[in-house]
């Protein structure tokens, strides 16, 4: 964990409360370009860490730099719109068809129609939708088809990172398979910087090059993956890599 | 619907209270306090003054062509009064204004007062109770002076003396040889039955007792039924109005108040000092051309007759003469079909309640997003609102005229405040019922606020919104029949006119019309969710209606 350079989020003695700290003195630099997993057991603030980087939250203490620059004070919609989101759960607004939750903020950007529909298109296929979907409404669709829809809405505007909060916990195990397939071809393909929040080592080991382990009130280790595998810092890492084996 | 007929049962059961409490009510306070406050007020700026005066002279400029306002109380014989004078003033080329019915001693005194009005029939005894509270024997020239610091005057009486009487059934009062009520102390055996109210006021029962020396306590009865009572011999004696149309109908006859206990009730014009000196001189001619016997029978006309009380009026204007010396002295009625009255009662109906219910929309949901917005603001917010929603409507309507005057402005205020509680309520509610998810997901997409309110929370929040304002439509319907007590029109006319002349089909006139709009409100609400609210969304399917 060096060079801040390629750096795109920085964390600097980060610390967050609600009623009491949900963790403090955070130091953290996740890679540019690549993915990184957080993992950690429930509540031990994965989502917080997750939202003071589009500025959901605001850090307590502590200072969080985002693609180069603090988070600024005026044009947040601007920056939120840099950073693509994928709330645990999908989150699809029940009112809107899926065709038009993935496309909201691209209306909104005022993209033309045809250009809309290719980029609707394009990303219906990396994810494995199918547009005779298009005027479905979320409670019309299935758990695994709503995360993917809630992954395209994060994509839409072609992000230069990408916050998932466990995108796939909701699927059955034989279909998160091809969606890692499918999420690996992504990353191929776009190369975005993505922060991957989950439960799962497995996944995290598969899809991830540098690994954050929360727990405690603060960061356990973090590092690239093959770093933290081959010397964990302790036994509660061990254990959670073992978890996995 | 519920409300609907839940609002003109409201006014049934008002009517019958006007109908034994109107003319001696004991109400003091009155608004003099308010009035005498608008007066004390700030003294206005120089600038101000020289507007006000520039608008009173442009005004007073157009009066001339103004119509005459001339209002009624509502009951019977003030409808066939008021009806009577604003035709005498038509027949001397003046234009009038009717409202008729307008409402009880208080409303149509206030209004008056405001200018609102420009005459209206009064009772002598009402204004020496209710109205101005005189001491002593209420002479002509105490009450003038009341009444002048008011711009107030009162013409000459009628003739008759509506007041308090004891009526016996003429065959009864024959065998008898009653004809005083010096004469019941001989009569113990006489049934008698009078009102609850009558026998409990001091200036009822229990003041005539003591007064004639009357040693027996007649039963208590319900006033409608007394008449039925009397005629098929149950009863001998009840108390009454003196000019009641019963009177006729059931061959009754006044027992003279020889001692001159009941108060004096003259029907008088008052009328505003500045109305036009001819008018007045016209109105002058009604003076003592009605005893009590023939006011009783054209309100017998009007009760069983089955007459419409413009026609009544107009042949009591030909018997006396009063239609000036012109020989074609029929009077041009406003010969109205039902269909041109069911039109402009609905189409009024329609106006006030959209008068109402567009901007509480307005008002109610941009609210909504504000507390929404600014929870801190909330409580105070909904606690209001609802404040307003438990004054009882025509309190409200009350409390409105010294502020905005008579007619549709205080009613559509008045509405106004009744539609914006159930729709903020109900778009508060389902705005902070939006799921936090759904609103985190909103900012961290970098939705800007208005584009979070138009494409998120106004559209998740829709369903409700169009419940809230399907209710308080329907409210507002039902409410609106009640207008109709402060001149506002509306479907409310035909009901209280139907209730102050026991027309049934007149009550029907306004109250099917008035169920029908609900009926019709709702279907149009359905057709308008289906417009506004996916399928999945709308409360007819995730629920069952609540209201
Ligand atoms: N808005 C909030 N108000 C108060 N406490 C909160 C709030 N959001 C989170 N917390 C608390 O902060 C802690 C961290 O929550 P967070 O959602 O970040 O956990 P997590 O690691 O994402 O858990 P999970 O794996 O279950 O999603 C928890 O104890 C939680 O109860
Ligand atoms: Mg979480």
């Amino acid at each position: 964990m060096s060079a801040s350079g390629d750096s795109a989020v920085a964390f600097r003695g980060v610390g967050k409360r609600f009623d009491d700290w949900v963790f403090r003195g955070v130091d953290l630099a996740l890679p540019a370009k690549r993915t990184s997993a957080i993992v950690g057991e429930s509540g031990c603030g994965k989502t917080t860490l997750l939202q003071l980087v589009n500025a959901v939250l605001r850090p307590d203490e502590g200072s969080v730099e985002v693609l180069g620059g603090g988070v600024p004070d005026a044009g947040l919609e601007a920056f939120r719109r840099r950073i693509g989101y994928a709330v645990q759960g999908a989150g699809l607004f029940p009112h809107l068809t899926l065709v038009e939750n993935v496309s909201l903020l691209a209306r909104l950007e005022r993209w033309e129609v045809d250009v809309v529909n290719a980029r609707v298109g394009e990303l219906f296929q990396l994810v494995g939708l199918t547009r005779d979907l298009d005027d479905r409404y979320p409670h019309e669709l299935s758990g695994g088809q709503q995360h993917r829809a809630g992954l395209c809405r994060a994509l839409m505007l072609k992000p230069d990172m990408l916050l998932l909060d466990e995108p796939f916990s909701a699927i059955d195990p034989i279909t998160r398979v091809d969606i890692y397939g499918e999420f690996e071809t992504l990353q191929g393909h776009e190369r975005v910087t993505t922060v991957l929040v989950t439960h799962d080592i497995r996944e995290a080991r598969r899809l991830a090059d540098y690994l954050v382990v929360m727990g405690g009130g603060g960061v356990v280790q973090a590092g690239e993956v093959d770093e933290v595998v081959s010397s964990p810092a302790s036994d509660q890492v061990k254990r959670l890599l073992e978890s996995g084996a | 619907m519920n409300r609907v007929v839940g609002a003109t049962l409201a006014v049934a059961r008002l009517r019958q209270c006007k109908v034994s409490f109107g003319r001696h009510e004991n109400a003091r306070a009155f608004s003099k306090r308010a009035r005498r406050a608008r007066r004390d007020g700030t003294s206005p700026s120089p600038t101000t003054l020289a507007l006000i005066w520039a608008v009173v002279a442009a005004s007073s400029a157009i009066a001339a062509d103004e119509p005459i306002v001339v209002a009624s109380k509502n009951f019977t014989e003030a409808y066939i009064l008021g009806e009577a004078l604003a035709q005498l003033l038509e027949n001397e080329g003046f234009e009038v204004d009717r409202k008729i019915g307008l409402g009880g001693t208080k409303i149509c005194y206030d209004a008056l007062v405001e200018g609102d009005v420009d005459v209206y029939v009064e009772y002598t005894g009402t204004i020496a109770e209710a109205i101005k509270d005189i001491d002593g024997e209420p002479t002509r020239e105490k009450i003038a002076a009341a009444l002048a610091p008011d711009s107030v005057e009162m013409l000459g009486d009628f003739g008759f003396n509506n007041t308090y009487a004891l009526a016996v059934p003429r065959q009864v009062a024959d065998e008898r040889g009653l004809a005083r009520i010096s004469d019941l102390p001989d009569h113990p055996d006489l049934r008698m039955a009078v009102s609850h109210e009558f026998l409990e006021r001091p200036d009822g029962w229990p003041g005539l007792q003591r007064l004639y020396g009357i040693e027996e306590v007649p039963a208590g009865i319900e006033h409608a039924l007394a008449y039925e009572a009397l005629a098929d011999g149950s009863i001998d004696l009840t108390d009454a109005y003196s000019t009641d149309g019963e009177l006729k109908r059931y061959d009754l006859e006044v027992l003279a108040d020889d001692r001159g206990f009941f108060p004096v009730y003259l029907a008088v014009p008052l009328v505003r000092v500045d109305l036009d000196a001819r008018a007045k001189s016209v109105l002058r001619r009604v003076a003592g051309t009605l005893d009590d016997a023939e006011m009783s029978d054209l309100n017998a006309a009007a009760v069983f007759g089955g007459r419409s009380t413009e026609s009544i009026a107009a042949s009591y204007l030909v018997d006396k003469g009063l239609l000036g010396t012109d020989a074609d002295a029929d009077v041009a009625l406003p010969q109205d079909s039902l269909v041109g009255r069911l039109s402009r009662n609905t189409g009024r109906h329609l106006f006030l309640v959209a008068a109402a219910v567009l901007p509480a929309t307005l008002v109610a949901v941009g609210l909504a997003l504000a507390i929404f917005k600014l929870p801190w603001f909330s409580r105070g917010a909904v606690y209001i609102a609802g404040l307003m929603q438990t004054i009882p409507s025509i309190a409200l309507l009350a409390l409105l005229i010294p502020l905005v005057g008579i007619g549709w402005l205080p009613a559509v205020i008045a509405l106004f405040l009744y539609a914006l509680l159930p729709i903020l309520r109900n778009a508060v509610t389902a705005l902070t019922s939006i799921e936090p998810t759904l609103r985190r997901v909103a900012v961290a997409m970098g939705l800007k606020p208005a584009e979070e309110l138009r494409h998120v929370f106004v559209p998740l929040a829709m369903p409700s919104i169009v419940a809230g304002v399907r209710t308080a439509t329907v409210i507002c319907i039902g409410t609106a029949t009640l207008a109709a007590f402060i001149g506002a029109g509306g479907l409310g006319d035909p009901i209280v006119k139907g209730l102050a002349l026991n027309d049934t089909r007149l009550i029907l006139e306004g109250a099917i019309p008035a169920a029908l709009l609900a009926v019709v409100t709702e279907l149009v609400f359905e057709q308008v969710e289906r417009w506004l609210v996916p399928g999945h969304l709308r409360s007819s399917n995730t629920a069952a209606a609540t209201g």
